[in-house]
């Protein structure tokens, strides 16, 4: 028996039967593919990710001199991409997996545009490490422990790199089998609506002869249990793992032991607010005002505000934390963050992250789309300066001063990070037009127990 | 049905449970008794303290006959044997191990005595104990914060925990008052004096944090924040209770948002002030945290022992599986997050291996006495409730969640016993009478006030606006 309390908001508005969540999602992707918004976002999209590829041309064919790196800040720009994209794709695995295991009802309008977000960042994260070997046709040989007659060194089983290598992919793989089963009843709910037949086969191949049978729902239901029982542990070991990167070191600034926590915590951050991002325009868009309701839009705000506290808190016990240990360059890493030459990054980070996201105390703030745009923009710039701050401002001044360096992106960093941009949007527009944005299957399941026939505040 | 429930159900503190706890405060006095007697004969240590304490080395030579079976890799010098906190500091000015111990010898204190085990113990407990209260009003916040309806119907149990918090207010208060020379090596005017021999640079660089006056006021103002909260949010309740509707639950949320903002703070501060400062040199960012994790995971195991045994004797029919398998998942989730936390701290400054952090975890993994209690509480607050939660069965039977939560409150205590006896009271630590005793003494105190709290309030919040949601809660 579902009941909902008198207190709770209700997830979908606009008094929708089962038939018009139906018709409302799937006919964007009967839609012939010519909108010309959609055109437009495809065409900048493509000429971002052309842009971007003449810089990795120039990457890989000139090497990895084309960068700003030098000796003394030998990770820069591209881990800090790594690390930025990464964090953008836990938001999709928190939505889908851990808010499922909460019983959250209101993931359902969410998690599958959240799910597919996850995908595409770890493909753009996916795009430094490779490169930053250089070779990347090699790098296969070199991340997995494949015996020397390959032609490979022996892998480092010490080093967190490595520890990178297994979680990425495993947290990918289930993640892209989670978001795929999540399809498949949808993609049968548009085989089965779809007039030509080259859809039809398009459809019915993807959705793997679905029959919707109370058996075939029995598992798929199993299945998506054990999945975000999987998945929960891997959102929290993949951005550990990447924080290890720095904090197993000794680097004042990268080793300190809040990390793994912290960055996970920031990762969340980040993640839900290119969800904002990017749902705030296909909501639009698609006029999905029903789905994606105002409640929604704010229970998002308020876990950016969860998780920008839990980020300020940390930061404020690294910099509490560095002058408490009394040790000489923990206290200068932190010191130089704050007032040196990259005082502008640090604070940038700060007002970002920790301030910006306050604001979304005031209900006013919370519940204005314009607003929340504009936020969830800001926390993304700001959590890419987090990584900035991290990475640069503890390399370029550690223990030598004779080797203290600046460092400044050349225009073949920028055009990297640019092809990601746009491989990431290519996708997603990709994704918007062919695939259901929504999960039909779970907002019906919803449906009855949460729905108002009231429009609220669109 | 089976069970009716009675939505205007009391609780009744029958007189059988309170001769159950009088008997235990009874055993948990003659066993502290018995522990105190012990000490000043000096019986029953594992390490003989009676060797010429007044000799401010004789702990140093102590030391030096427990064989370290691992090498640390921190230095130790030849002749102490003490691994020395400040290692990496490059400091020399203070060759001597600058444990607690020594430096109490140095500023007139012997080293750990029976006494400084006594006080040691009543930190612990305090600590614990305050945790569980904290704790409970956290669940509370947390439930309104995040608009949780299943948890509606047994809300006051963790809401009666909260009750213990101005009883501990008062007991940490008095504790540190009488025993803080014993307990926190800081708290030595001579660390701080650039002309005595136990000037302390590293901790003379922290005066502006660790001083007396500051950390007493801190103490005030956390407790004193809990407090207030805890009465606001169990005044909304009762009115609840009485006139019935939504906007309660709206306060409520209110309240519970600003709490869980400044508990984020407090709670973090508590633990480097009453936990890490106890180790004055060490420091751990993710300190806070851990200890939060501790007293949470606690809370959690107090709570669903409570449910269980309410329901027990007849009360909570509200209660039915689904709930149980809810805290039991719980349980089992923040156990794992414990662990989480711990293995964090525990890797990275294993592998970094920076003298002036591994030392903490060297003091506990190379004692003979401590080494094993290391293991120990790993194997109760982890692999334990890991295993044996794992199934859906074991999270829906009584049986299972009341061995579980009393191996995990019992692990936790070990965990806070692991934080602070090897920091007070240096390789003299030990396990017996007295640990026991006091346990019981103060598991008693906090059974007596959380029930009684119980008696006042409607056992279920019958106009709580989810109780329907929490009534049918099936999963």
């Amino acid at each position: 028996m579902q009941i909902s309390a008198p207190v709770r908001e209700p997830l979908v508005t606009g008094g929708k039967t089962i038939k018009d969540v139906t018709y409302d999602i799937s006919r964007h992707v009967e839609a012939p593919p010519t909108n010309p918004r959609w055109l437009l976002a495809m065409a900048v999209s493509l000429t971002l990710l052309a842009i971007g590829t003449y810089a990795v041309f120039r990457t890989v064919w000139d090497g990895i001199g084309m960068w700003g790196n030098n000796k003394t800040i030998g990770w820069a720009w591209d881990i800090t991409n790594f690390v930025w994209w990464v964090g953008i794709g836990h938001a999709g695995t928190l939505i889908s997996a851990v808010l499922l295991l909460f019983r959250q009802k209101w993931r359902t309008s969410i998690n599958r545009a959240a799910e597919a977000m996850t995908i595409f960042a770890v493909i753009c994260a996916l795009q430094f490490p490779i490169l930053h070997t250089g070779r990347p046709w090699l790098s296969i040989y070199w991340v997995f422990p494949l015996p020397n007659t390959w032609g490979s060194l022996w892998v480092n089983f010490n080093s967190p790199l490595l520890w990178d290598v297994f979680a990425i992919s495993t947290y990918f793989t289930v993640s892209l089998v989670f978001w795929y089963i999540g399809l498949i009843p949808d993609f049968a709910t548009i085989r089965d609506r779809a007039k030509g037949p080259i859809a039809r086969a398009i459809y019915g191949a993807l959705s793997f002869g679905w029959t919707g049978g109370a058996k075939t729902w029995q598992r798929y239901e199993s299945v998506s249990l054990i999945l975000a029982g999987l998945a929960t542990p891997l959102v929290l070991s993949v951005h550990t793992i990447v924080s290890f990167d720095f904090a197993t070191s000794v680097i004042p600034g990268w080793h300190t032991t809040i990390f793994p926590p912290y960055f996970v915590a920031g990762a969340i951050f980040s993640g839900f607010a290119m969800v904002l991002t990017l749902m705030l325009i296909t909501r639009k868009v698609y006029k999905l005002e029903d789905y994606i309701t105002m409640s929604h839009i704010e229970l998002m705000n308020i876990i950016i505000i969860i998780t920008g506290s839990i980020v300020g808190v940390a930061y404020i016990t690294e910099l509490f934390v560095a002058w408490y240990s009394g040790v000489e360059y923990e206290q200068y890493a932190f010191l130089n963050r704050a007032t040196g030459p990259y005082a502008w990054a640090y604070w940038t980070m700060m007002t970002c992250n920790v301030i910006s996201p306050q604001l979304f105390w005031f209900r006013k703030i919370r519940t204005s789309i314009v607003a929340t745009f504009i936020l969830s923009i800001i926390v993304n710039i700001g959590m890419w300066f987090e990584r900035f701050v991290i990475i640069v401002t503890s390399l370029h001044r550690d223990y030598l001063p004779s080797s203290w360096a600046m460092f400044s992106p050349t225009i073949y960093d920028v055009g990297v990070y640019v092809f990601t941009f746009g491989l990431f949007f290519t996708l997603f527009f990709l994704f918007a037009k062919f695939f259901p944005v929504i999960n039909m299957a779970e907002v019906k399941s919803v449906l009855k127990s949460s729905s108002s026939t009231e429009q609220i505040n669109r | 049905m089976e069970h009716p429930i009675h939505i205007d159900e009391r609780y009744k503190f029958s007189s059988g449970l309170k001769k159950v706890l009088g008997i235990v405060l009874i055993i948990g006095v003659v066993l502290l008794a018995g522990g105190i007697i012990m000490g000043v004969m000096g019986v029953g240590e594992h390490h003989e303290t009676s060797t010429d304490a007044a000799n401010p080395l004789y702990n140093l030579k102590e030391a030096s006959e427990t064989p370290f079976t691992t090498q640390g890799p921190t230095e130790m010098s030849p002749e102490s044997g003490v691994v020395e906190h400040d290692a990496a500091h490059g400091d020399e000015a203070h060759p001597r191990g600058s444990g607690n111990a020594a430096a109490d010898a140095a500023t007139s204190h012997a080293g750990p005595t029976w006494l400084t085990r006594l006080y040691s113990n009543f930190w612990i407990n305090n600590l614990f104990f305050t945790g569980l209260a904290i704790a409970g009003l956290f669940w509370v916040a947390i439930q309104y914060a995040a608009q949780a309806g299943w948890s509606a119907g047994f809300k006051r149990i963790p809401l009666a925990m909260a009750s213990w918090l101005p009883v501990a207010a008062v007991l940490m208060l008095v504790t540190w008052l009488i025993a803080n020379h014993d307990l926190f090596h800081w708290t030595h005017e001579a660390l701080y004096d650039e002309t005595s021999p136990d000037y302390d640079p590293i901790i003379a660089g922290k005066k502006g944090y660790l001083n007396t006056f500051f950390y007493l006021a801190r103490m005030v103002v956390f407790f004193a924040i809990w407090i207030i909260f805890f009465y606001l949010i169990r005044r909304e309740s009762m009115r609840e209770d009485i006139h019935g509707g939504t906007s309660y639950w709206y306060t409520l949320r209110k309240y519970s948002a600003i709490f869980l903002v400044l508990f984020a703070v407090s709670s973090s501060m508590a633990a480097w002030d009453w936990v890490m400062s106890l180790d004055p040199h060490w420091f751990s960012t993710l300190f806070g945290w851990y200890v939060f994790a501790s007293w949470w995971v606690s809370a959690i195991a107090a709570i669903t022992l409570i449910v269980v045994l309410l329901r027990e004797a007849g009360y909570l029919k509200i209660v039915n599986a689904n709930h149980l398998h809810d805290l039991g998942k719980f349980l089992f989730a923040f156990s794992i997050f414990w662990t989480y936390l711990w293995f964090s701290q525990f890797l990275l400054i294993y592998y970094a291996n920076i003298p002036e952090e591994s030392i903490y975890y060297i003091e506990r993994l190379t004692s003979d006495y401590y080494s094993p209690i290391f293991f120990i509480n790993l194997f109760l607050n982890f692999l334990f409730p890991f295993l044996v939660l794992m199934t859906r069965d074991a999270k829906r039977h009584s049986i299972f969640l009341k061995i579980v939560c009393t191996v995990v409150l019992f692990g936790h205590w070990l965990d806070f016993y692991l934080m602070v006896t090897p920091a007070v009271m240096k390789d003299f630590g030990g396990f017996g009478l007295m640990e026991v005793g006091l346990i019981l003494i103060y598991a008693s105190a906090f059974g007596f006030v959380v029930m009684s709290a119980l008696t006042k309030m409607n056992l279920i919040p019958k106009h709580h606006p989810m109780l329907q949601e929490s009534m049918h809660h099936h999963i």
